[in-house]
């Protein structure tokens, strides 16, 4: 009796059109949260629950499941997050070969995924989708910015990045750039941890760099051997091999290493300090380019939550293409193809009051967007 | 490629072999004498890392760190053998497979509500640092020299254990008739959970060394398990002799394929597409060579009990 009094109660106030009160939002979060990709995930899901917190708005509801950074297991748990829990948007997925395996099918069933990380080529040009936004990057931008900053001081880089979706989108993106010779391009294993081998052919080519791009513990076990190894080379590459979050676990060993990002947690502006000021406070660390990534997703949900009702995807899709949130980034726009337009600075990692982190050295691109954004017809 | 460079990548499948051996060798013991299948093997490598990190960042010494590995992963060993191994002796291969799996997840999650998610840090000791020259101009790091030799030294105290000790002749008994050692009055109990140990030890040990190489992380042990299982089937299930074939066979295939591949296609080949195509084939190389064994000689290359 008081469950058909609800119901017909609830169908009373949708009738008179709920216009004051919007619905709450269902966000959907699939993270690695175990794992040897763990640390990626956790930062994410930290910046991102740091955000909603802050907005203290109790109108939206976060469910997070571990994807244990396993394809099978990811797809699982999004058919299970659309079909029972009746999610409006998803977001959380860290490594492009589960976002390859859950985004499709998630858009398709008119969900929106808000990507806090990948963002594998496939999905930024011809197979764009008007539910899919990315608001970390498309794959190749960290690859292009540091390919474009080698151009001032190499002239014969060797290359190396695992053998899956965003290792080609690495290496596509740094050879679009780079102007000078390789000395040579190798595609390692994923989750690979011995580099060995590796390292003596970069010792035996004549290299005078070197550009990696291996993200979560395959970054700690390079960045380590290669010091020991005695080859000495300037090494750079994206931000992800040296990001906060595995710092730490590499020491000395990363000191002055170049690295590119669109996020340092030094940029200079409000919602940055206001951000690292509050992540460190919350958590104890400092945060890393994941955590600010998925910072940014929440806020831009959270901008787009202020605007529009969530059932109304049309206007909730508006109002997240305006972008209209403090980035972490300073500015931030979105492009025709849902990605980001930003700036992608040059890093080096440096010790900074006993702490090693990363500290601004120049810009490589300013207001970059990506190159497949052309092919993505919406 | 250049001479040295081939003599360069050798010692680089040799001690990623040996490495392999460690882990191989308590496995396959394990199975030769209490004919269990332990699937948590690669917990205890990842406990003996664990131990020897943060042991090594508490008293700034590595040494003390891998003998605090060593007893951590013996005594993890021991302690798991008497609460839940055990119980599994009599039990059939699945349900050692179902238990050892869980205990897999729970060592996993316990060291990471110890721990954390981030990986630690742990880098090699200042004696072993830094290269020593090869003949023809390169250079090796010293601390997989090491490696090599550790592996060595453990590959011949093993031997010398089980063919010249009490316990080794106790070893190969329980290995061929348990009923019978039992009745001659030996204390099977305290014989399986002293292997037992010996072998989580061994894991453990190998954690460590490897945890100064690359990085301390929730997880590090089930992709060198799966290597270590290869490495046993392609050896000869319950052989150390096996295990020591078996783990320098996948130490040098896995590493020279690695370098081969990618190069022999080149040559016909542009090179984007040689290093991609290459790096795929190279990573099925050793499967396929497991492969190729089981069809010809499917108990192994070094088969125990006949």
């Amino acid at each position: 009796m008081k469950k058909a009094l609800a119901a017909s109660l609830l169908a009373l106030t949708f009738a008179m059109g709920g216009v004051a009160q919007a619905e709450p939002v269902k966000i959907g979060m699939i993270t690695t949260l175990s794992g040897g990709g763990a640390s990626l995930g956790v930062d994410a899901r930290d910046g991102f629950m740091l955000a909603i917190e802050k907005a203290g708005n109790d109108e939206i509801e976060v469910v997070i499941e571990d994807d244990g950074q396993k394809p099978e297991l990811a797809v699982q748990i999004a058919d299970k997050m659309v079909q029972s829990d009746k999610v409006d948007l998803m977001t959380g997925i860290i490594w492009s070969n589960l976002a390859m395996a859950v985004v499709p099918s998630v858009t398709a069933q008119d969900v929106i995924y808000i990507s806090p990380n990948a963002g594998p080529s496939a999905l930024a040009g011809a197979n764009c989708h008007p539910n899919y936004f990315n608001v970390a990057y498309q794959n190749d931008n960290f690859h292009e910015a540091m390919g474009e900053a080698a151009n001032k001081d190499f002239k014969k880089t060797f290359i190396m990045a695992p053998n899956y979706p965003a290792g080609k989108d690495s290496l596509t993106g740094f050879k679009r750039y780079y102007k000078g010779e390789l000395a040579g391009e190798i595609y390692t294993k994923l989750g690979q941890t011995d580099y060995a081998a590796e390292i003596a052919q970069i010792r035996a080519s004549g290299a005078d760099s070197v550009f990696i791009f291996l993200p979560g513990g395959m970054g700690v076990a390079f960045t380590k051997q290669f010091a020991q190894s005695g080859v000495d080379l300037p090494l750079m590459g994206p931000a992800f091999s040296f990001s906060q979050d595995i710092l730490p676990a590499i020491g000395e060993a990363a000191l002055g290493v170049k690295n590119s990002a669109s996020w340092a947690p030094d940029l200079d502006n409000e919602a940055n300090k206001a951000f690292v000021e509050a992540f460190r406070a919350k958590y104890d660390r400092l945060p890393s380019v994941y955590a600010a990534q998925g910072y940014d997703a929440a806020n831009l949900i959270l901008s787009a939550a202020e605007k529009a009702d969530v059932a109304d995807r049309e206007a909730f899709r508006a109002a997240l293409k305006e972008a209209d949130f403090q980035s972490v980034r300073g500015k931030f726009k979105f492009n025709t193809n849902n990605h980001p337009i930003q700036d992608f600075y040059v890093r080096e990692v440096v010790e900074k009051d006993g702490e090693l982190t990363n500290t601004i050295v120049s810009t490589a691109f300013t207001d970059h967007g990506d190159a497949y954004a052309a092919e993505c017809k919406m | 490629m250049s001479l040295t460079l081939l003599i360069e990548q050798i010692l680089n499948g040799l001690q990623f072999g040996v490495m392999l051996f460690l882990m191989a060798a308590g496995l396959t013991l394990i199975f030769g004498v209490m004919g269990l299948i332990n699937l948590a093997h690669g917990s205890l490598f990842m406990v003996g890392a664990f131990a020897c990190a943060s042991v090594a960042a508490w008293t700034g010494s590595f040494w003390i760190g891998l003998a605090a590995s060593l007893a951590a992963a013996a005594a993890a060993g021991a302690v798991i053998e008497l609460l839940v191994i055990r119980r599994l002796y009599d039990r059939d291969h699945l349900d050692q497979v179902l238990a050892t799996f869980a205990l897999i997840l729970i060592f996993s999650e316990g060291t990471r509500w110890l721990f954390g998610s981030f990986p630690l840090y742990l880098d090699i000791p200042p004696l072993l640092s830094g290269a020593v020259s090869l003949p023809g101009g390169s250079s090796y790091p010293i601390y997989r020299l090491a490696v090599i030799g550790v592996g060595i030294a453990v590959a011949v105290g093993l031997s010398l254990l089980i063919s010249r000790t009490r316990l080794g002749m106790r070893i190969r008994a329980g290995e061929s008739d348990r009923e019978m050692i039992a009745a001659l009055g030996v204390d099977i109990t305290t014989l399986y959970t002293l292997v037992f140990a010996l072998g989580a030890a061994l894991a453990g040990l190998a954690g460590a060394m490897v945890g100064a190489l690359q990085s301390v992380q929730v997880g590090m042990g089930e992709p060198v398990l799966i290597l270590a299982f290869v490495v046993i089937v392609i050896g000869g299930i319950g052989s150390i002799r096996g295990a020591l074939f078996g783990s320098i066979l996948v130490g040098l295939t896995e590493t020279l394929g690695r370098v081969l591949l990618p190069h022999g296609l080149g040559l016909f080949m542009e090179p984007s597409a040689a290093a991609s195509i290459g790096a795929a084939i190279a990573s099925m190389l050793i499967y396929i060579l497991m492969a190729l064994i089981l069809a010809f000689r499917p108990q192994g290359l070094f088969a125990a009990n006949g």
